[in-house]
């Protein structure tokens, strides 16, 4: 048949949404990394000293590492002394109310959709926005509080709360646990902090808006969740950035603590800005994601949508140490363009009768290429372990590809792991056949994309899932042919 | 009114239709019948805009519109279904969510507003059980896993619910077994209307037993070489192509 890409091909150029700019007074650090910096950020913060000690030591053995290279990814090597490791809207500092914090901040986050403000608000969404370097609000805390629920910034934690920080910072992802977490370690300068009580079901949804905004900076934020025995929690996080033709990069660290009988959810719409088409910008994604379920019957549930970034590399994954406990992992992952992922999970099953759950569908169009890269570990302990892994590939066009890394370490034969791998291309057949019944080429795309995704975004919570949708299609649109 | 006139189309430069004519009236059923690869399909797939042929010469109009200059969804706004010789598989997209965003698609051109959910479901029931359907078929993937002769009958279940104008119907019987030609004839039949008009490509006189024809053309050699009336499909049953193909050459 002749040429028969083209029409998916002129399919999927890109327009990103949230490139826009905001123009406000920044503190920012010049570009550099040094101790002084790390100081500079703690006293910033307003730190414990233990806690810059930590960061110290932590910054010592990142000095000591190499930057890790068996991912498929190809990029220039990242100058760790050009980037800018604290920038922060000017404003009085903490402020208490939203009256306080500039408008253009509101803007911002309006402009994308977050609204902050009471009344406009999402209802039953407690929202902390983080902005560069910094937390700007935290809505509903009050709420939440009379929950039980502490929901703040990182950096109010690390003030307020230091014995629960200093118990459980580090205690899943360790300061030297690899390259980038080891750096996140040393100059994270805010985040998330969720501590939900024993018994509680959270009384509504917490989610988290990442805004890199100042150009040459990084962002490393810092995300602790800690659910403690029975209770409940269901998390969303959200990232944007502007278009620029420079790379930047964001390497954060995520770390859930579940005990006894206690569920964390946790999802992700990842949609950093992803470089043009022909790769110039764009964020550098390194990110390290683990969730502990520490006690028997706890539960952690990962659930990720990565659209933007130039580049992915990241591996939510679960550490199944508790009896019982259950981990999932389900990803739709699409790049296009030039962008790369190399994006999976890990399953670590140490606990007896320990369940994980792995959904992974790979959506690759233009130039891009994605892996997925999975491993299930099964210790001597995890007597009557479970794995399903099913992990899909969608091409949309000739040019791009998709690859798929799954490992398998089985040390107790009761252990039963499953595999399913697929690769597909949407056809020309199938496209003509829908346009044939009246759909327009860009609306059928959409409709077999989203039918590959739907297992993944069924997970979603209810708001999210249409939210999710709507950004794979623009991710995949363009001129029809 | 559907209107062939000297119709050439190429195939990777090799010339299938050369210099093909048909006229068809709306209420009108045509049964084009002709020996494997005469280009019975690629006259169905050109009519119905599909990417990978190269018309050379000739025009077809429907209901006086140019056709050919059309993109395919605008064809089927227009009124026209093709009813696959090969239905494609279309995993994870289930066959009722399929046909709502058509039907809806079609609607709004029509300056429609759109049908709701529980119009549709009704519309979509009422269908299924014109064409015996099973109504686990409806929430499937678009023939996802069904057998060939589940195909065909999604087919025709897709042309009762999206209701065009022009039906070409590519070898649909091909692969249905007795009960289910059957139904499908019925289908058929119960859609007939002074309006619509059908294209039934066939290789047997038996589908012509269930949906009477009013006129059975022999397509060989890249153009119509003969027209009749049913008894025309009798005849080429007991004689086959043979003594047709010479004069046509
Ligand atoms: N992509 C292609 N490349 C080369 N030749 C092609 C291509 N598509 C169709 N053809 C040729 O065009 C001719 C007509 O094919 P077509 O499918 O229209 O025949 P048909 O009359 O429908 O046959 P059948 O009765 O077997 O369904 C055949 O010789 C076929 O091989
Ligand atoms: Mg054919």
């Amino acid at each position: 048949m002749s040429a028969p890409q083209t029409d998916i091909e002129q399919l999927v150029g890109q327009r990103y949404r949230h490139g826009f700019v905001t123009e406000i007074e920044s503190d920012t650090v010049p570009p550099g990394l040094s101790e002084d910096v790390i100081r500079f950020i703690s006293a910033k913060k307003g730190e414990p000293e233990w806690l810059l000690e930590w960061r110290l030591k932590a910054y010592r053995h990142w000095l000591t590492m190499r930057e890790p290279n068996w991912a498929k990814l190809g990029y220039p090597p990242i100058d760790y002394q050009g980037i800018s490791y604290y920038s922060a809207p000017k404003q009085p500092s903490g402020p208490k109310s939203l009256d306080e914090v500039d408008p253009k901040l509101l803007e911002t986050y309006a402009k994308l959709g977050i609204p902050l403000h009471e009344r406009a608000r999402l209802a039953g969404v407690a929202v902390d926005a983080v902005f560069d370097s910094v937390s700007v609000t935290t809505t509903f805390k009050d709420k939440l509080a009379e929950a039980g629920v502490i929901f703040c910034s990182f950096a109010e934690a690390a003030r307020e709360h230091p014995e629960l920080v200093r118990k459980y910072l580090g205690s899943v992802v360790p300061a030297r646990d690899n390259f980038f977490a080891a750096l996140n370690s040393a100059v994270f300068t805010d985040g998330s902090f969720v501590y939900i009580p024993e018994g509680v079901r959270c009384p509504m949804e917490l989610s988290t808006y990442f805004r890199i905004n100042q150009a040459k900076t990084g962002q490393f934020e810092r995300t602790l969740i800690i659910a403690e025995a029975g209770s409940h929690v269901s998390y969303l996080e959200g990232c944007t950035a502007p278009q620029r033709d420079e790379n930047q990069l964001h390497a954060a660290v995520v770390e859930l603590v579940a005990l006894r009988n206690a569920e964390i959810k946790y999802s992700t719409v990842q949609n950093w800005y992803p470089g043009d088409e022909e790769g110039r910008g764009g964020i550098y994604n390194f990110v390290t994601k683990r969730g502990d379920c520490r006690e028997a019957n706890a539960k952690i549930s990962w659930t990720q949508v990565e659209a933007g970034s130039a580049i992915t590399w990241k591996y939510p994954s679960c550490i199944l140490r508790g009896d019982n406990s259950v981990g999932e992992f389900y990803s739709v992952a699409v790049t296009n363009n030039r962008q790369q992922a190399d994006t999976g999970t890990k399953m670590i099953h140490i606990g007896r009768n320990t369940k994980s759950t792995i959904v992974s569908k790979g959506i690759s169009a233009g130039r891009a290429q994605q892996a997925y890269r999975g491993l299930v570990k099964v210790f001597p302990t995890a007597e009557n372990a479970r794995n399903y892994t099913q992990c899909d590939s969608l091409l949309l066009g000739a040019t791009c590809g998709a690859h798929t890394f799954p490992y398998m370490e089985v040390k107790n034969p009761s252990a039963i792991v499953e595999h399913e791998a697929t690769t597909s291309r949407i056809s020309d057949d199938q496209l003509f056949y829908c346009r044939q019944r009246g759909l327009k080429a860009e609306d059928a795309v959409n409709l077999i994309v989203n039918g590959f995704c739907k297992q993944v975004f069924r997970e979603l919570p209810m708001e999210f899932a249409v939210e999710a949708q709507n950004l794979l299609n623009v991710s995949l649109e363009g001129a029809v042919g | 009114m559907l209107e062939i006139r000297d119709l050439r189309v190429s195939v990777a430069g090799k010339e299938i239709l050369k210099g093909l004519s048909l006229t068809v009236r709306p209420g009108e059923v045509h049964a084009i019948m002709g020996p494997n690869g005469s280009g019975k399909s690629t006259l169905s797939h050109v009519l119905a805009g599909r990417d990978g042929y190269e018309v050379t010469g000739g025009t077809a109009t429907w209901h006086g519109r140019d056709l050919l200059a059309l993109p395919p969804e605008e064809r089927a706004w227009a009124g026209v279904f093709l009813g696959f010789q090969y239905p494609v598989e279309i995993p994870g997209v289930s066959n009722v969510y399929l046909l709502r965003a058509a039907l809806n698609a079609k609607r709004r051109h029509a300056g429609l507003p759109e049908i709701d959910a529980i119009g549709f479901l009704k519309l979509v029931r009422e269908k299924a059980k014109l064409m015996q359907m099973d109504e686990s078929f409806l929430n499937r993937g678009v023939n996802e896993g069904f057998s060939g002769g589940e195909k065909k009958r999604n087919e025709i279940f897709q042309l009762a619910v999206l209701e065009p104008t022009l039906a070409l119907l590519d070898e649909t019987d091909s692969g249905l077994d007795i009960d289910a030609l059957k139904v499908v004839a019925s289908g058929v039949n119960s859609l007939r209307s002074p309006e619509r008009a059908f294209v039934l490509v066939t290789h047997y006189q038996r589908l012509l037993g269930y949906i009477e024809p009013d006129f059975v053309h022999v397509l060989a050699g890249g153009r119509i070489v003969r027209t009749g009336d049913k008894s025309l499909a009798t005849e080429l049953e007991a004689s086959g192509y043979d003594a047709l193909r010479a004069p046509a050459a």
